[in-house]
């Protein structure tokens, strides 16, 4: 892989984990409320298919901070939804589990389980009678692969040729509960086999990942119809921080931890070059956190704009 | 021209004006749809805009949302009121919630529209009505639609619209018929005024607006009185508007509505009036719907569980004696 594109995916990755250091710093603190899933652990998978699915439209979940960052979005206006401030990325309508920048073909945050699959079938579908030449890359957790949007949206992708990647993040774990316990499959690909061809990667390992995704965008590109990618990875805190991570032991940790991807591709790095990445990561965490302590409320006047369209405020006024 | 007919006007037009607007759904494509709207549609616009689904409802207005999202203008058929429930996630959580979650930045230019309502002994997976959840929720535009030109007026409008619309119809109302008018405009907001008169507002709207209509000649003869027919087409947002001058006028309000009383439709029509014209009532309001019951299969009990000419002209005759009129 070229020298400065992997520099650039490690400091996306250093950027998103310091992203994530500082918004639970900031829970913890009550400046940020709600729901909030960290990426801590998953950045490889994240940084890296966001990279290789630059041209293409992007839907995911509610675990999504560091995708929206890897996309190009400002991490000022990340964090600013975070705090649910108006100069947020959804002017403090959405949190953390709602991001979304169509301007960066990021259709983000789903906090729904699978809901997000029938939408990235609908987009694919558009995206394939206009002729497009991208795709659509739709991400998701081995949770939602036991639901019922899951196996419709396999089966009318399948049927109607759709350029659509399935990226399945199997961390093994909805929420607390193991995926074998809930599932007879660990590896999830096995559900898509009858309908598509699958890929497993190592979600841990940053290259892999992109390789991967970058030769699915590929397939799909070519008219073939969908395909399914299944990255096994491992996230370091709990499911949200609502979350004590009281179901995996010390050991489970232990061996997920020791596959920390920033660590892995930091070995890979000119020592004085990771170092130089991982302080303008810092400074730029400390620029985001900055803006979204300083920005406004939003004005309690404005509370039902954007329910419907401008065209249509005078419905709700 | 009949009500189906008008709905299918509509939409060809509106499909050959732009070829964003995609109808998707089971049964619309070849098959011309279960109750013939999109007769015609197939043949003229090709299966990749006139989409024949699997039998997935949650897939079928999930994908319409994504779709809706990629820059098409997707029209979503589903069989009937009750099977929209596989896809209230979609409907209640993205179709409706995704345009305001993301400040304005995702704009959803869709329809999603069903027949419902007592129609026949189809029994009770096949006769409910929904509009009270629908309309329950922010963010969608709900229109009950009563006759050919309303169906024809508001379903251009709604697919020229950028905002969601769930677009209901009623399952006895397809072979209904009716003057269209195309070049005279009608503002779908707008509640229409289907008889005007002076001494009872009776509010209705999808097909219990024909049977109060049936049934206003026999209340008129028994109170000497006249009765103002208002027909709501907008469940959400609702035209208080048009129905607050009408009670201005004939100080006395009925409402009609076929779905269950429990949580009913018109128990938000009746709380308005209660909040905010309580002393322009010359009477305690009256709300005619459906009974707290599953509709049931057989003929004699399916009807005897929501209103109809005969009950409606019954309930409003001996209300209006016991209130002096």
């Amino acid at each position: 892989m070229d020298k400065l594109l992997l520099e650039e995916l490690y400091y996306l990755m250093v950027l998103g984990r310091q992203f994530e250091y500082a918004a639970k710093e900031h829970y913890m603190q009550g400046n940020i409320s709600g729901f909030l899933h960290l990426d801590i652990g998953q950045e490889a998978l994240s940084v890296a298919s966001m990279k290789a699915f630059e041209k293409g439209d992007v839907f995911t979940t509610y675990r999504e901070h560091v995708l929206a960052l890897a996309r190009g979005i400002d991490p000022g206006s990340v964090m600013a939804e975070l705090f649910g401030k108006v100069t947020g990325i959804s002017k403090g309508r959405g949190g953390s589990m709602h991001l979304f920048d169509p301007s960066h073909f990021f259709y983000g945050g789903d906090a729904i389980v699978g809901g997000q699959l029938p939408n990235a079938v609908g987009c694919a579908y558009a995206r394939k009678l206009q002729g497009s030449e991208y795709g659509v890359l739709v991400l998701f957790g081995d949770g939602a692969s036991n639901g019922g949007a899951f196996f419709e949206s396999l089966n009318i992708a399948s049927a109607q040729k759709l350029p659509l990647v399935f990226l399945c993040e199997n961390n093994q774990y909805a929420i607390g509960t193991r995926i074998d316990r809930v599932s007879p499959f660990e590896k999830q690909a096995n559900k898509a086999k009858p309908y598509m061809p699958t890929m497993e990667v190592n979600g841990m390992d940053l290259i892999a990942v992109y390789e991967a995704v970058s030769k699915a965008q590929q397939y799909v590109s070519e008219g073939h119809g969908p395909i399914f990618v299944e990255a096994m990875t491992c996230r370091f805190e709990g499911h949200s921080m609502s979350d004590s991570n009281s179901y995996r032991s010390a050991l489970e940790m232990n061996i997920c931890k020791s596959k920390d991807p920033i660590e892995s591709l930091k070995k890979r790095l000119d020592p004085g070059m990771a170092e130089t990445l991982e302080s303008k990561a810092e400074k730029e965490i400390e620029e985001a956190v900055a803006f979204a302590l300083n920005s406004p409320e939003p004005d309690i006047s404005d509370l039902k704009k954007y329910t419907f369209t401008r065209e249509l405020q005078h419905v709700v006024s | 021209m009949l009500y189906r007919e008008a709905l299918n006007k509509a939409l060809d037009e509106m499909m050959e004006e732009d070829r964003n607007v995609v109808v998707l759904g089971e049964d619309v494509g070849l098959v011309g749809g279960a109750f013939r709207v999109t007769e015609g549609l197939f043949a003229k616009y090709g299966e990749e805009r006139v989409i024949d689904t699997p039998i997935a409802e949650l897939s079928i207005v999930g994908n319409a949302v994504g779709m809706a999202i990629g820059g098409l203008r997707p029209v979503a058929e589903l069989m009937t009121a009750n099977f929209s429930l596989l896809a209230f996630d979609q409907i209640m959580n993205h179709m409706a919630k995704l345009h305001y979650m993301s400040a304005g930045k995702i704009i959803l230019p869709m329809i999603v529209r069903f027949p419902q309502g007592v129609s026949k002994q189809l029994a009770a997976q096949h006769s409910e009505s929904y509009e009270q959840m629908l309309s329950a929720v922010p963010g969608l535009i709900v229109w009950a639609v009563s006759d050919p030109n309303y169906a024809y007026h508001a379903m251009k409008k709604a697919i020229m619209m950028d905002d969601p619309v769930i677009f209901i119809e009623h399952e006895l109302l397809y072979n209904k018929k009716g003057e269209v008018h195309p070049d005279v405009p009608l503002d779908p907001f707008k509640a229409q005024i289907r008889k005007e008169g002076k001494d009872i507002t009776i509010v209705s709207y999808l097909k219990m607006v024909d049977d109060v209509l049936e049934a206003v000649p026999q209340i008129e003869a028994a109170l000497n009185c006249s009765c103002e027919v208002i027909d709501l087409c907008s469940l959400n947002p609702v035209d208080y508007a048009t129905l607050e001058a009408s009670i201005q006028k004939t100080s006395r309000l009925v409402m009609v509505e076929e779905d269950h009383k429990t949580g009913g439709f018109g128990a938000q029509i009746i709380s308005w009036a209660a909040e905010d014209l309580f002393y322009s009532l010359d009477a305690a309001p009256l709300r005619i719907a459906g009974e707290d019951v599953p509709i049931p299969y057989n003929r004699t009990l399916e009807l005897a569980s929501i209103p109809t000419p005969d009950s409606i002209s019954n309930d409003v005759i001996a209300w209006g004696e016991k209130n002096g009129l």
